[in-house]
């Protein structure tokens, strides 16, 4: 850290950036910013509405099966294993940023090549789940699950939101897994060592980690509350 | 990238900081779920107290995604704050938001068909007027 170097320095005065990181990184960033007020938004709508509720399903409850394990009640499991599946490939994606920042070809392209596969992994986990969902009838406009105070469902808010919710993550993370994909042939083709460096490979970590971010809040708000 | 001069003090650092954030987001996951089975079993800790819990948990993880993963805690503080301070805005959007949908649940229980009506006004009705 250079504290002292930059309490001094006129970051405003002109001349180089005053945030110290590039344009594109800066832009990176508030773009994130602006996509954590969308995710936001569609979680404290859902809270709003839970909280509006005279009850709601219990997601120990609704989420307890494990692929393979038939009807073996598992609450937490197979939603564990993904929220693991996804800290790891964020793991390799520093992984790779730091290889980048050592010029280290070879091992930007190893630790990019499983943060995509921790990627598709998560991804396959997640159509399980839904398909798994979606043969016990829950769909949007469809709610199967009892609330927990053992009353029948009134409406469908709860699949409504689960599915729109982790759909419009799941859609981040393929997106993700498609930027980490250009990314990587970027580096097997030779581009970001003509360049010079490799932060093009940070600026889409920095959006790997943000997917990251959001699952962490959606696991605690859908799985855990 | 000759304006931006901390490229060079990243290189040749070790990883072991990386591993111990894994570590870090690993454990409080465990906690977190350990919890949530103890809670199935026990019933204890309260839903109150556990939901509260996992909400701090769970910003202790996003600290330490946003802080090292994504290297903003190592960012000069210009960027820092650039950041974070609109995040200001969801103090307001949760308080506001959750309250509003708690006003809803409590008319939706108070004035439910059937249930007899508390501290209202006396209906017309029972004067028996015809107005």
């Amino acid at each position: 850290m250079d504290t002292t170097v930059t309490a001094k320095k006129k970051w405003w005065a002109g001349g180089y950036s005053p945030f110290n990181v590039s344009y594109g990184k800066l832009m990176m960033w508030y773009f994130l910013l602006s996509d954590a007020f969308t995710f936001g938004a569609l979680l404290i709508s859902y809270g709003t509405v839970r909280f509006s509720s005279t009850s709601w399903p219990d997601p120990n409850h609704v989420f307890h099966s494990f692929p393979f394990m038939g009807d073996m009640n598992l609450p937490l499991v197979f939603v564990s294993l993904m929220t693991f599946i996804l800290i790891m490939s964020s793991v390799t994606m520093v992984l790779a940023v730091h290889a980048g920042h050592n010029r280290d070809k070879k091992a930007v392209v190893k630790w990019l090549i499983w943060t995509i596969i921790g990627g598709a992994a998560f991804l396959g986990c997640q159509a399980w789940e839904w398909t798994h969902l979606y043969h016990n009838n829950a769909w949007w406009g469809s709610n199967p699950f009892a609330n927990a105070d053992g009353t029948a469902a009134m409406n469908s808010n709860f699949t409504d939101f689960f599915f729109t919710i982790t759909g419009f993550h799941g859609l981040h993370v393929t997106s993700g897994v498609v930027l980490n994909i250009i990314i990587l042939l970027n580096v097997l083709g030779g581009t970001y060592e003509k360049r010079g460096h490799y932060e093009m490979v940070e600026k889409v970590g920095l959006y790997w980690h943000f997917v990251d971010l959001v699952w962490v809040f959606v696991f605690t708000c859908f799985y855990l509350l | 990238m000759a304006h931006v001069d901390n490229t060079a003090e990243h290189k040749n650092t070790g990883t072991a900081h990386i591993w111990k954030t894994f570590w870090i987001l690993l454990g409080i996951t465990v906690v977190e779920i350990v919890l949530a089975f103890i809670h199935l079993s026990t019933g204890f800790p309260g839903k109150l107290l556990l939901n509260s819990i996992f909400i701090g948990l769970t910003l202790v993880k996003a600290f330490y995604i946003v802080a090292e993963f994504m290297h903003l805690g190592h960012e000069i503080k210009n960027l820092i704050l650039s950041v974070l301070v609109p995040l200001v805005f969801f103090v307001w959007f949760i308080i506001a938001f959750l309250a509003d949908g708690d006003s809803w649940k409590n008319m939706r229980k108070d004035l439910s068909p059937g249930k007899p009506r508390v501290e209202q006004k006396a209906a017309p009705a029972q004067h028996g007027g015809h107005h």
